[in-house]
């Protein structure tokens, strides 16, 4: 029997469609589709300047645009070879913690209400709430962030970030107790989730998982790690690791990745000093106000910026960062002019999703259901 | 990491085309024959156990007008390599890498779908984020950005289900 699930389904994820092959209930095989978010990132950004394409990276990954902003620029930073200002570096980093204790607090807890726990959605949505309203006050938006620059970001922080932020801490690591505590050795969840989708070692890294589904089966590959960036090897943290790679690892290694997130953003906040938050190279920096009222130079800065776009030199540049899902990357090709020649985003769950048929052979239909939840797939990513 | 492509070149000698390094990334351009020889050289002998990425590219003004590009990852080593084939448009067909990394599945599928790139091998060659009925090749640089295509009709999805290697089995 064939059993269609999506795209327009209440557990799927975002728009994408699984069929499944079933003998009974149990799945014999399974064939995903994908493509219903298709929006060509890749061939509209081939006809927009390098800065006009920030506002479609917010729209890859939705749940943590700031993080998916921050992997382009740093992209095109390292094809221009731009270096950018240290506080650009912390606020950066600053803002993929807080993209990524939002992603997770999605992942985990939609994850749960499609298990049937449904209480702990509203425990983890209050927390993001309020840390969507430090966002709101940094950029003036929840989702289309537009937050960073060629050379470094748009505005500074808000006064008060440090207290604001101690607050959505404090409050996260309550939810999390409270959450911890309803699932963590419920006998329904650990029923409902051990053993259910693992996958090995070897078979994640053959099909290309990176992120929580990889540390899930026991590989500690974090890009933060393994390839630092900014100023992560200076900072204290660990990289959780589960043992089995099945969807109790998946939800719990997400959940301590928050954790890890929250002393990440307490130590940034610490170290983080006053300075400049955009180069000041005036081919790829928009000038400041005054100078562009003032002289002729800063106007004519501006214009050229803005209607023609900074133009980095030819070649090609693959670069990565540890988004919430895994490693996120883009490649970019240039031909020496002010509009990339190509973009290519590696979409980490792209790589996650077409696992899904081994993952979900031989379980339950209601255990498909929990997988894909597990996978954190994000439809604007898997489909850009 | 210069070490790898001096390994690469001294074991293929002739079948590496070129090498580049620029901005800390390593490139090699292998010919399309030694393709699948020198992949199974850097997943078994260099231990580059992960393909992180696979795209095509177009460069309508070459003869060989289609690229197509591997990113590795060397999950041990922590080492990334750049591996490129490319193919004219007559004969744009290329090994799959399928066997080698489980990753290229559906990122072969994605360069078939935008590039029209054929990949020799891959066990379910379908379109994959364009419907099924779409007609052309959308990143190629000659499909214009504001063509409107018709209104597809759902696609069934059992054939992959019942065709032997479908995916999945």
């Amino acid at each position: 029997m064939f059993l269609n699930l999506g795209p327009s389904h209440p557990a799927m994820h975002g728009c994408f469609r699984v069929l499944l092959e079933l003998d009974g209930e149990r799945i014999v095989n399974a064939t995903p589709e994908i493509g219903y978010l298709h929006r060509c990132f890749e061939k509209e950004s081939e006809s927009h300047t390098y800065t006009q394409v920030i506002p479609y990276t917010d729209r890859l990954n939705y749940v943590s645009p700031l993080m998916n902003n921050v992997g382009y620029c740093m992209a095109v930073e390292k094809l221009a070879a731009i270096d950018i200002p240290e506080r650009a570096k912390w606020i950066r980093m600053l803002i993929c913690e807080a993209s990524r204790i939002m992603d997770h607090l999605v992942a985990v807890c939609t994850n749960l209400v499609d298990i049937g726990a449904l209480t702990n959605y509203w425990y983890f949505f209050n927390v993001r709430e309020m840390i969507i309203d430090w966002v709101e006050a940094l950029c003036g938006a929840r989702l289309t962030t537009t937050y960073t620059r060629i050379g470094g970001v748009m505005r500074d922080c808000p006064e008060k970030t440090g207290a604001h932020l101690a607050h959505c801490l404090k409050e996260m690591r309550k939810a999390i107790k409270d959450v911890e505590g309803l699932t963590k050795k419920n006998r329904i969840l650990i029923d409902r989730t051990r053993g259910i989708g693992a996958i090995s070692q070897k078979d994640a890294i053959s099909y290309g998982f990176t992120g929580p589904c990889l540390r899930a089966t026991g590989v500690d590959y974090d890009v933060r790690r393994a390839h630092p960036y900014y100023f992560y090897n200076d900072l204290n943290w660990d990289i959780p690791v589960g043992l089995e790679g099945d969807t109790y690892d998946r939800i719990f290694v997400r959940v301590e990745e928050m954790k890890q997130s929250a002393r990440l953003i307490e130590q940034i906040l610490e170290r983080m000093k006053p300075g400049p938050i955009m180069i000041s190279d005036r081919s790829v920096a928009l000038p400041p106000k005054h100078e562009v009222y003032g002289s002729i130079e800063g106007t004519m800065a501006q214009f050229k910026l803005v209607m023609e776009g900074f133009a980095p030199p030819a070649g090609e540049v693959y670069s990565y960062t540890e988004a919430a899902n895994g490693e996120l990357g883009f490649y970019i090709v240039s031909d020496g002019g002010p509009k990339p020649y190509r973009i290519k985003v590696r979409p980490p769950c792209y790589a996650v999703y077409q696992a899904y048929p081994q993952l979900v052979k031989g379980h339950l239909v209601a255990d498909a259901v929990a997988i894909m939840g597990s996978l954190n797939i994000i439809a604007g990513e898997l489909d850009r | 990491m210069k070490e790898i492509l001096d390994k690469l070149a001294e074991k293929f000698g002739d079948a590496i085309v070129e090498t580049a390094s620029f901005r800390g990334d390593e490139t090699c351009v292998v010919r399309r024959e030694k393709l699948l020889d020198v992949c199974r050289y850097l997943r078994d002998e260099l231990s580059f156990d992960m393909m992180t990425d696979l795209c095509g590219a177009d460069y309508p003004d070459r003869d060989l007008r289609f690229e197509v590009v591997y990113h590795l990852y060397s999950v041990d080593k922590a080492k990334r390599l750049r591996l490129k084939v490319r193919v004219p448009q007559t004969e744009a067909v290329v090994p799959s890498v399928c066997e080698i990394w489980k990753a290229a599945n559906w990122f072969e599928r994605e360069a078939f779908d935008l590039f029209g790139i054929n990949f020799e091998g891959h066990p379910n060659l379908k379109r994959i984020l364009c419907h099924h009925e779409f007609e052309g090749h959308a990143l190629r640089k000659d499909y214009p950005k504001n063509r409107r295509g018709k209104v597809p009709t759902p696609d069934p999805l059992v054939d992959p289900l019942l065709c032997k290697e479908g995916e999945g089995r």
